[in-house]
């Protein structure tokens, strides 16, 4: 089975952690409550997509 | 090369794969909507749709196709009497998908899968009694009359009042 051969320096680790990255999460306004949603997605505030009610928003 | 079908498999097996489309098809038409997973919602979207064609059919051999599959008998009998007419003058897209974001606990993106007429057959389901009380009521005239419409009446109001309760959850 292949080992590595040396150890990893602190250096060589954080570089590689350094790509660790979170992505910030594309937002639009909903167009009925103008809260920021996911696109594409029912609206957690208000609970309608396309001016439908879908679920209930939970208070 | 048979086709494979779209989207992800589903469950640990397809014995699992079949009963779980089975299960979510008998949950839509029982409830007319449902919330599940977007993985789930889009299998079961084509799933359902080839039932409900069935169900437009709605001659002997279409009944046992569904019925291979489903195993619920009420629910495949209010398959061919209430959602088979209900989608009399549509042709396909029975079924509407509307994602609800990411489940808490494990972050599933969610959706609610819900058949697309399901609101207009409880009005549809309200002018029927009264045409039937119409109807009975000729009949009921040499009995005694007045305790019969005021029963129907009654069941009337009921349905009516149960309507009202269950509109709030919808929304």
């Amino acid at each position: 089975m292949a080992v590595p051969k040396r150890k990893m320096s602190r250096s060589n680790t954080r570089t590689r952690r350094s790509q660790w990255k979170a992505s910030r999460p594309v937002l639009v306004n909903c167009p009925r409550c103008r809260d920021p949603k996911l696109p594409h997605v029912a609206c957690p505030t208000c609970g309608t997509y396309n001016n439908r009610q879908v679920v209930t928003p939970a208070s | 090369m048979p086709t494979p079908t779209k989207g992800p498999r589903l469950g640990s097996g397809p014995a699992h794969e079949r009963l779980m489309l089975a299960n979510l098809a008998t949950s839509l038409f029982q409830h007319g909507r449902i919330k599940t997973t977007e993985a789930k919602a889009k299998r079961l979207r084509p799933y359902a749709e080839k039932l409900i064609t069935l169900g437009k059919r709605g001659d002997l051999h279409a009944r046992r196709l569904v019925l291979a599959k489903i195993a619920d008998k009420s629910v495949v009998h209010e398959l061919f009497t209430e959602i088979g007419p209900r989608f009399e003058n549509r042709d396909g897209g029975y079924t509407r998908i509307t994602k609800i974001g990411p489940r808490k606990g494990d972050n599933a993106p969610m959706a609610v899968i819900e058949l697309v007429e399901a609101a207009p057959a409880k009005v549809v389901s309200t002018p029927a009694e009264p045409a039937e009380e119409t109807a009975a009521a000729p009949e009921a005239a040499d009995q005694p009359a007045e305790d019969t419409t005021s029963e129907q009446t009654a069941q009337a109001g009921e349905t009516s009042q149960a309507e009202g309760e269950t509109k709030p959850e919808e929304k």
